[in-house]
């Protein structure tokens, strides 16, 4: 086995097992930072994939921010933190046949495609034209999203001095 | 290079950037701070152990290795065991993209020059504030917990004027990689072309690792100790090495982006880069200690208020001057 495959496999462990503590763990907090590792798992994905730009940034605004966001929301919250809560309903059973049907199909799926390798080298430097792309052929969604952003952003506030 | 070799090479590195950051920031950083506090408030300082109190921080550090480790009852013990390890790991981090010097034949003496550099600066410090919020937590305690929250809210705040100050010197240099921002200030120091970019990555730069006049995070009359109230022994110690290995490394930073980073005449590059250093680390220290604390009202609303549309606006003035330089 080359290193790059043991790499793969040793973070698809690091973000699976964290993934099922994030949707197994009776403590709320417990699940928010076992995001962190899942985050990391796929950083490491990235980077083995050489997407740099795309690493770092995954680490700045998902591992770094969005987790922050989550735990700062749940200690805030009353009844959040330090309590034991059950993570299923009573459909638990339903739910999760239907979880091993998609399993089922997305594995067939993905083993019945033919996966072409990608022809032509890599970029060297990624950023540069991550930022033509934003700027050129993807400006519309580019636009879009920033729309979107600004008006939960404005959405946000506004919810936020509703009490005044 | 086969992976294996790859793998020890960065077990290798981490061990020596540990020792590193141990010895020079952490214990060195200890002993500066405590004899520059003392020579600001007209005292003397440590001054028994050893030479002039040289091994003051040896003593202390010996003394905190033998001590009891305390666990709360309430508290959560994977949480509060864990983040011990978060806060100095990724403070360390930081050290990959750092360039120290060079080395014979004019390399760079740096442990990786990731093409990402500032980026990868800007994340890996960016984790030390879940260190923080897992510690606050789970100690379970009402001034941890306001510690770890006042924490989070500063240090999301001030990420990003820090971030803009960032990109603003990737853009004049065309490159996020540390070592081309160093190359590119062969004939000005950035801090010449854009001292708003280095005011403001200073004043983020204090606020990212809590130090006064923005340490609400730890402000000894309110809240005891803040987020690591409830450690002892070698975890208060780790916590210790995790806030100055993350100073340290944001005054190396400052220095490789605004004042040319290894770059100086006469004397070897590696040691213009240490004088650089910490002279930016006294810079740090005589804030701390001459400026009083803000509140926290004040701490949040001068990031959005202030810092962060100065950065913007630098941030579009800059690319609009560096587009019209190289129209």
């Amino acid at each position: 086995m080359t290193g790059e495959a043991i790499a793969f496999y040793v973070l698809a462990a690091i973000t699976l097992a964290s993934g099922v503590v994030v949707v197994r763990s009776p403590n709320i907090v417990h699940s928010a930072v076992a995001l962190i590792p899942a985050f990391l798992g796929v950083t490491g994905v990235y980077i083995l994939l050489g997407a740099e730009f795309v690493a770092g940034i995954q680490v700045l605004i998902y591992a770094g921010a969005i987790t922050v966001l989550i735990l700062f929301v749940i200690m805030l919250t009353e009844g959040g933190t330090g309590l034991r809560l059950r993570q299923v309903n009573e459909q638990e059973t339903i739910g999760a046949m239907v979880a091993v049907v998609i399993a089922a199909l997305l594995v067939v799926g993905i083993t019945r495609t033919g996966w072409h390798a990608g022809t032509g080298a890599l970029p060297a430097y990624t950023p540069g034209a991550i930022g033509q792309s934003f700027l050129g052929p993807n400006l519309l969604v580019f636009e879009g999203t920033s729309i979107v952003l600004l008006v939960s952003l404005i959405g946000a506030i506004i919810i936020a001095r509703k009490e005044e | 290079m086969p992976w294996y070799l790859e793998l020890l090479r960065a077990i290798a590195g981490t061990v020596l950037i540990f020792s590193g950051v141990a010895v020079v920031a952490a214990m060195f950083g200890v002993l500066l701070e405590r004899k520059i506090s003392a020579w600001i408030q007209s005292r003397l300082g440590p001054k028994h152990v050893g030479p002039q109190g040289l091994l003051q921080t040896i003593a202390d550090t010996l003394k905190l290795l033998q001590k009891e480790h305390i666990v709360p009852r309430n508290a959560d013990p994977t949480i509060f065991a864990s983040a011990v390890l978060v806060v100095p790991l990724a403070a360390l981090l930081d050290y990959v993209v750092i360039p120290f010097g060079t080395a014979g034949g004019g390399r760079p003496l740096i442990f990786r020059d990731l093409n990402i550099g500032v980026l990868f600066f800007a994340a890996t410090s960016a984790l030390v504030v879940v260190g923080i919020l897992m510690a606050g937590w789970g100690s379970n305690n009402k001034y941890a917990l306001l510690g770890g929250l006042r924490s989070a809210s500063q240090m999301v705040s001030y990420e990003i004027p820090m971030g803009l100050a960032l990109i603003t010197v990737a853009m004049l240099a065309g490159s996020l990689s540390t070592v081309k921002i160093v190359d590119a200030q062969a004939h000005w120091w950035y801090v010449v072309e854009q001292p708003v970019a280095f005011v403001i990555f200073l004043i983020a730069a204090t606020a990212e690792v809590n130090r006064v006049p923005f340490d609400l995070v730890e402000a000894e009359s309110e809240l005891v100790a803040g987020y690591f109230s409830e450690y002892t022994g070698m975890r208060f110690a780790l916590f210790q090495l995790g806030e100055y290995g993350e100073m340290f490394a944001m005054a190396a930073m400052a220095v490789t982006l605004f004042l040319g980073g290894w770059r100086g005449p006469v004397l070897p590059p590696v040691l213009w880069f240490v004088i650089k250093l910490y002279a930016l680390i006294f810079v740090f220290m005589w804030v701390r200690w001459t400026l009083p604390r803000f509140r926290i009202d004040q701490l949040l609303g001068f990031s959005w208020k202030v810092l962060i549309p100065v950065a913007l606006a630098n941030l579009v003035v800059t690319a609009y001057v560096v587009m019209i330089v190289h129209r």
